[in-house]
């Protein structure tokens, strides 16, 4: 029934060939080198700017996995991202001395124990209701985190102080913005190439198969809801990690980044960049940065930039559904 | 490809056939349904197309009604091109279509679903109320349940409203697909004498069915498919329900 | 709602009622605008989360035709037409597109829809909240309250335009037309409806109906460029509970909703309240899908 939809196609099946992996492991080289030097050349706003970058495609990729892979479009990732955020700061607030690694498993444990409760009541549906449904999760761990001031402070949110990039026993310094652009890009390098992994393996084939035909992937037997909900969490488990780095390099924790709209635009990071590609997602959300950015300098503090951007994200929608990445979907999922 | 029996030209019709169906090939997806499907049917004519289930006909049918595009081909009624139209055109240009499975608008009394053909731009109220009385007449049991849900109808009713609601658009042509099926032969034989009254008013008939009998004595031409194409086309008088064509096409 | 806030140590029994009427005045205007809503996703499987933003642009042309006329009711009629016409637009030029598509492009464009016209409002009108004054001033005494007339002017107006709106639905052509392409597009098509323009025209109406909710709620709280955004959550609860395109079960699940939320303010702060309506939604959703007060068909 879908003419261009952002999700159709199915992924090949054929095993690479080694021109392929050549040329992709080439060009992941390439980017990857860039990436690291971008801080030593670039001024110092644009550096940190980039490593926000960096975070936000973090977590848009994490929606990737399930709306590119299994085809599930959620409203709950400002949840998971959330709590990854509210994690790390509880970790950084209550331990002392405050440990990076510690503030790092604090948020992904919460960020896991969110997905596990909004996947076991939300796979139970199908598509609009399960858009639904993350929603208003996402609100209701809103409303929690915004009334509980005693334990989250409330509208305010949460202040901190940064710990040390520590390798145990071996190095221990205060973050430069170097070292922390090199933290955040190791970390979603490494998540990139998980992800990857995950979705090119067999199960990975098995979500993309509920994509394609849901029905079809039970009948041949497939466990359909604990795919999905093994899906959703994988997806949180990035998206809190995402929180984590963001509380990191921000120092603080606040309710606003749990409010549906963060998931709102983490979708159109999504659709922008290209749904089932995983980069994709961090090139929308680079995209949208950069545009509100450049928008911000030319029309001032005060300009919506919102207003031009989401024209454009509908424009998009309606005419370019697969995003600005969606013609190498092929190539990228090889 | 498709074994004429007769010559359409010169089977009477001289002028412009009012629906002309030429070579017209659809898909559902990726599967080719129709692959080159051509026929013709005159004014007030009665016309049959016959085959086994999932031979295309009703994909034909629907072809026609513009409910799917065809991908090549062309449907053309009073010698206007009509490939493409919406349905919603189609049907104020004067096509009736009464599917498979009916379809009434099962929440929407009688009334309301005759009043979906009704109410038309163009028709005044003495030609509602005429249009309806003819219709109550010929199918009283709709008079009878005219409030009533199309719902809580019987199977046999609900086909007999599915083709009064066809007739409120007072079409030229109406698409008939399997009228009989699941009715009991009561209904059959009132379905028959529905489709002679029609044709008496000059209303053309395109009828899709798998009951070769009926067909055959109310059609004037039938049109035979097979895997998406017609096969065999001729005269109903020509053929009778033991024919061997019958048997090689219907399996009968 | 703010009158919870103010009440300590009251007797439970004035309270729960005073609480009752509030639930009603808003589940009624949660009703009118959640009607909207659900006739739009059961006619065309929409999901518009812009309808919130329709929500708060009535208001706000509320706020100025009244600046310019000084009528209520002027503002009220004014609006609603505006933003009948502003969805029709809005949906010839950026929903008419998508149909035939996946409904979860919808959702995205209507949600990119939802963010430029909230910015759009906030750059226009600015952070600060406009306010309608009451059209009606006067008020009688509930127990130790003051209670305005004006709310229940309100309820009873939401319930007076939603009844006028069932009967269009269940009597005129345009009625027929719209349960007909509802319940079976394909062949509302064959009967010569012209479906596409039926959508349009039910997206209009549902706008419009927003608009004028938007306009009766804003004397009680003042205009604001968010003001949307807990309504179509809330909205969207309300459609889900009664049944997606169940005109009927919606009002009911709206009042529903508003008087358990209002219950629950006695207990808890009015900002947790809202739990409990997505705690109903949860449930809902888990047992009976179909809608809590979905009429069986």
């Amino acid at each position: 029934m879908t003419a261009t939809a952002p999700m159709d196609k199915a992924m090949p099946l054929a095993k690479p060939r080694l021109s392929h992996t050549a040329s992709f492991w080439s060009v992941f080289g390439v980017v990857l080198a860039l990436l690291i030097v971008a801080p030593l050349v670039l001024p110092e706003f644009w550096g940190g700017f980039l490593t926000e970058i960096l975070i936000w495609g973090l977590l848009a990729m994490s929606s990737d996995l399930l709306i590119g892979y299994t085809g599930m479009v959620s409203f709950g990732h400002s949840a998971f991202f959330g709590l990854g955020m509210y994690g790390a700061a509880g970790a950084l607030l209550i331990v002392k001395p405050a440990n990076l690694w510690l503030a790092i498993v604090f948020g992904l444990a919460a960020a896991a124990g969110a997905a596990l409760f909004v996947a076991y009541f939300s796979t139970r549906l199908r598509d609009i209701y399960f858009a639904i449904t993350t929603l208003i999760f996402s609100q209701i761990f809103y409303v929690i985190i915004f009334t509980w001031t005693a334990v989250t402070g409330g509208e305010n949110g949460l202040i901190f102080s940064r710990p040390h990039l520590s390798i145990p026993f071996i190095y221990s310094a205060p973050f430069t913005p170097y070292t922390m652009h090199w933290f955040v890009l190791a970390v979603v390098t490494a998540s990139y190439l998980i992800l990857r992994r995950i979705t090119q393996s067999p199960f990975g084939m098995v979500l993309q198969s509920i994509r394609e035909n849901e029905f079809r992937t039970r009948a041949i037997g497939y466990p359909v809801q604990r795919y999905k909900i093994v899906s959703v969490m994988l997806s949180g488990l990035f998206a809190g990690l995402a929180g984590v780095l963001y509380a990191i390099q921000k120092e603080y924790a606040a309710p606003d980044f749990v409010y549906f709209l963060t998931s709102g635009e983490t979708v159109i990071y999504n659709i922008l960049g290209g749904v089932g590609t995983l980069v994709g997602p961090i090139v929308g959300a680079g995209f949208f940065q950069l545009a509100r950015q450049f928008l911000s300098q030319y029309f001032g503090d005060q300009f919506p930039y919102l207003i031009p951007l989401g024209i454009f994200f509908i424009v998009m929608v309606i005419f370019l559904p697969q995003g600005l990445l969606g013609f190498a979907r092929r190539w990228l999922n090889r | 490809m498709s074994a004429v029996a007769v010559d359409i030209r010169t089977e009477g019709v001289s002028a412009e056939p009012l629906v002309r169906v030429e070579d017209v090939h659809t898909y559902y997806g990726k599967s080719h349904i129709l692959h080159g499907v051509s026929l013709t049917v005159a004014p007030g004519e009665v016309v049959g197309l016959l085959g086994r289930n999932g031979v295309g006909k009703s994909t034909t049918l629907k072809t026609i009604m513009g409910l799917v595009q065809p991908s090549r081909g062309a449907v053309v009624l009073a010698g206007r091109p009509i490939t493409g139209l919406p349905p919603h055109k189609l049907a104020r240009l004067g096509i009736g279509y009464v599917p498979e499975d009916r379809r009434i608008f099962r929440l929407l009394t009688v009334m309301e679903n005759l009043r979906t053909g009704l109410d038309r731009n163009g028709i005044n109220d003495d030609r509602r109320r005429a249009l309806l009385d003819k219709v109550f007449t010929y199918f009283p049991v709709l008079a009878e349940r005219r409030n009533q849900p199309g719902g809580t109808l019987s199977g046999g009713e609900q086909q007999m409203l599915a083709i009064a609601r066809a007739m409120m658009l007072e079409p030229k042509i109406i698409l008939l697909d399997e009228p009989t099926e699941g009715l009991m032969p009561r209904m059959v034989s009132q379905i028959s004498k529905i489709v002679e009254v029609l044709h008496n008013e000059g209303v053309a008939i395109l009828l899709v069915e798998q009951n070769v009998p009926l067909t055959l004595a109310a059609s004037q031409r039938v049109y035979i498919m097979e895997k998406g194409t017609v096969r065999h086309h001729c005269a109903a008088s020509d053929l009778s329900v033991h024919d061997p064509i019958i048997k090689q096409y219907l399996g009968i | 709602m703010g009158v919870a806030g103010q009440i300590f140590g009251a007797i439970p029994i004035d309270l729960i009622i005073i609480q009752t009427v509030n639930g009603i005045v808003t589940g009624m205007i949660l009703a009118l605008v959640a009607s909207g809503l659900t006739l739009i996703f059961g006619i065309m499987d929409v999901v518009n989360f812009a309808h919130g933003e329709l929500f708060m642009f009535g208001a706000y042309m509320g706020v100025l035709v009244f600046a310019a006329t000084g009528n209520f009711w002027l503002a009220l009629i004014a609006a609603a037409l505006i933003i009948a016409v502003f969805g029709a637009v809005l949906q010839v030029v950026t929903l008419r597109p998508l149909i035939g598509r996946d409904p979860l492009n919808t959702i995205l464009a209507t949600f990119g829809i939802s963010l430029v016209l909230q910015n759009y409002a906030l750059w226009q009108f600015g952070p600060v909240a406009r306010r309608i004054p009451e059209p009606l001033n006067l008020y009688f005494n509930m127990f130790y309250l003051q209670y305005p007339w004006y709310r229940i002017l309100i309820a009873v107006l939401s319930a007076a335009i939603i009844g006028a709106f069932w009967l269009f639905l269940k009597h005129s052509k345009f009625g027929v037309w719209i349960r007909a392409t509802t319940q079976d597009r394909v062949m509302a098509q064959a009967m010569g409806i012209p479906v596409p323009l039926v959508y349009t025209g039910v997206f209009a109406l549902g706008a419009g109906m927003a608009a004028a909710s938007g306009v009766l709620f804003a004397p009680l709280t003042g205009v604001s460029h968010t003001m949307g955004l807990d309504w179509v959550l809330k909205a969207f609860i309300v459609v889900v509970l009664g049944g997606m395109g169940n005109l009927g079960g919606s009002v009911v699940a709206a009042i529903f909703i508003s008087l358990l939320e209002s219950y629950a303010s006695i207990v808890v702060d009015p900002s947790e309240a809202v739990i409990v309506s997505f705690v109903v939604l949860i449930l809902t959703l888990l047992f009976r899908p179909t809608g809590l007060f979905a009429t069986p068909k």
